[in-house]
């Protein structure tokens, strides 16, 4: 008589939740973070963790009202080997920047895409990265981890 | 010969659901037996014990007849949640469930030792169940003691460094112990919320009884005294030794914005200077109070 | 909805609900002008407790309402930043160092009062 195990049950690694808000206006801009908070609230994020979340999202979501007028936020729940956190993908299909490097340099503090907005959002997040085409759009996803210690 | 294995064949759950459930006393009797003699839950009474033991069994068999995986595991968790204060461990939880798996399945060969495709189409039915409800009790059990564990630990973490109401208006923060950045986060945390709750104005961070700080954590204190001022509140920083103090200028952290004060007492002193000063100048409103 | 703003002695006290939106800044901004010439207000406190995001526009538009309204002889307090807010700005990068900054609408007043007091002083010198 031999027994297998089948395997760990399908909740174990549940599927990640996913929201798409589409912006395009100031109060896309706080739809945008509140749905980043509430999210970042039911994976167990602290409140301190969430509102780094939040002010990280506020940045690109404005970002792109500003610069380029409309785009996309992409919000999901995501797992790593146990670690929770919320990944957030902003897209655009504005005229893109040229140089991303400059782009997320500190002290930039002119005006246009180049302002203070990217290099601190960068900073409130664990995970980073932005790509960018001249004529195409720019796309920028980060991420932010549940840290320990949290029930 | 063998009979043909059928995984998923459940047709035989409910004869064998009510064969256990008729049996319930017996085995839950034989089962407990077997528990007290591989001296597991020797953390609890004979009654708990019992007690346990019957809503547990209960538990068991209801699963293996619904399949339900959401209820064991909330009924998983609720049991965890139980037993974890009561000192019961791991390889417990796992060493009961696996007996009980084997009490069952005893039961079974019993029952259909004569027939021996049907004792394989019933074990076929019985065996993927059990090894779930295994796994899913498990891994809940596990689950629940990682997150005590890392609830017990951010405690520590914030007993280890109390925010201290000195006076009114002023808290003093002494800080002892090597400082990483996650210490240090969880210290910006617990003293702006310190300052919020003791309306503080002046703080004072003493980090006499810290060895070393690098870059990272020095910036982090930077940023513990900015967020302080949005929140109202002077900060003083008292105990930078002269070893800190030319690791931080060499490192190129920005030291103008603290305030620096040779010792904790010394702190306390000027910080209830600068608020004797602010009540001083409320109560007389004559220019001569001006120093 | 435009921001409510309370007169509160010489002081106006104008309380930050939600977001603002660029146009909604702007309209603060002049009523509050306005007020300050009819109320020949000294002072004014923004009060931003409900706000549970400050980012790097909204840190923009108070600094630019307080610079405004400062020309126009009344000097601003911001009060009620969060714990975890004030924490987020450090962390970004917006300081604040040139906005005066209380932990509430009593604190707010106190520092006021001390603004004005001292400045009386000063200008009779």
């Amino acid at each position: 008589m031999s027994f297998w195990i089948v395997g760990p049950p399908k909740e174990q690694t549940p599927m990640g939740d996913e929201v798409l808000v589409a912006i395009s206006s100031d109060m896309d801009v706080v739809r945008a973070r509140q749905t980043g908070r509430s999210m970042a609230t039911q994976v167990g994020l602290s409140r301190s963790e969430a509102t780094l979340l939040a002010t990280a999202i506020s940045e690109v979501a404005r970002n792109i009202v500003e610069y380029v007028g409309e785009g996309q936020i992409l919000l999901c729940t995501v797992n790593l080997n146990g670690m929770e956190g919320i990944k957030v993908v902003a897209t655009d299909s504005g005229p893109g920047i040229e140089n991303v490097a400059t782009a997320l340099q500190d002290g930039e503090s002119s005006g246009g895409r180049l302002g203070l907005g990217l290099p601190g959002a960068r900073r409130l997040m664990d995970e980073f990265h932005m790509v960018s085409k001249v004529g195409e759009g720019t796309t920028v996803t980060m991420t932010k981890w549940k840290g320990p210690g949290r029930g | 010969m063998q009979a043909p294995r059928t995984e998923g064949d459940d047709s035989c759950l409910p004869e064998l659901v009510s064969h256990l459930r008729d049996n319930r006393t017996g085995l839950r009797e034989e089962w407990a037996q077997r528990i007290t003699d591989a001296h597991l839950l020797s953390a609890m009474s004979e009654e708990e014990i019992f007690s346990e033991v019957t809503s547990v069994f209960d538990k068991y068999v209801d699963t293996l007849e619904t399949g339900s995986v959401e209820s064991l595991q909330e009924y998983a968790e609720d049991l965890s949640e139980r037993i974890i204060p009561r000192g019961v461990e791991t390889h417990e939880v796992l060493g009961i469930v696996l007996l009980l798996r084997d009490v069952l399945a005893r039961s079974l060969f019993q029952k259909y030792q004569e027939d021996f495709e049907l004792l394989n189409r019933v074990l076929d039915a019985y065996e993927p169940a059990a090894n779930r409800i295994a796994v899913i009790v498990g891994v809940s059990f596990v689950q629940e003691r990682e997150r005590v564990i890392g609830q017990q630990q951010a405690t520590i973490r914030e007993l280890s460094t109390p925010v201290l109401q000195v006076r009114e208006r002023l808290l003093a923060l002494p800080i002892i112990g090597e400082l990483d950045s996650q210490r240090a986060a969880q210290l910006t945390d617990q003293l702006l919320n310190a300052v919020r709750s003791n309306r503080a104005r002046v703080v004072v961070i003493d980090i006499t009884g810290v060895p070393s700080i690098d870059k990272n954590v020095a910036n982090h204190l930077v940023q513990t005294v900015r967020a302080c001022r949005l929140m109202g509140a002077a900060v003083l920083v008292t105990g930078l030794s002269s070893d800190i103090a030319r690791t931080l200028v060499t490192l190129g952290v920005d030291l103008s914005m603290m305030d620096t004060v040779g010792d904790l007492q010394g702190g306390i002193e000027e910080a209830e200077h600068l608020l004797g000063y602010e009540v001083r100048k409320a109560q007389a409103a004559s220019p001569e109070d001006k120093r | 909805m435009p921001v409510p703003i309370l007169k509160q002695g010489h002081y106006l006290v104008a309380s930050i609900q939600d977001a603002l939106s660029d146009g909604e800044v702007l309209e603060l901004q002049e009523n509050l002008l306005k007020q300050i010439g009819d109320f020949r207000a000294r002072g004014i406190i923004v009060d931003v407790t409900a706000m549970d995001v400050i980012d790097s526009f909204a840190s923009r538009s108070l600094r630019t309402v307080a610079l405004t309204t400062r020309l126009r002889g009344a000097e601003m307090v911001i009060v009620g930043i969060q714990p975890d807010v004030a924490s987020a700005m450090v962390q970004f990068g917006l300081l604040m160092d040139d906005i005066n900054t209380a932990l509430n609408l009593e604190e707010g007043l106190e520092f006021l009062d001390r603004w004005t007091a001292e400045r009386a002083d000063a200008d009779g010198g």
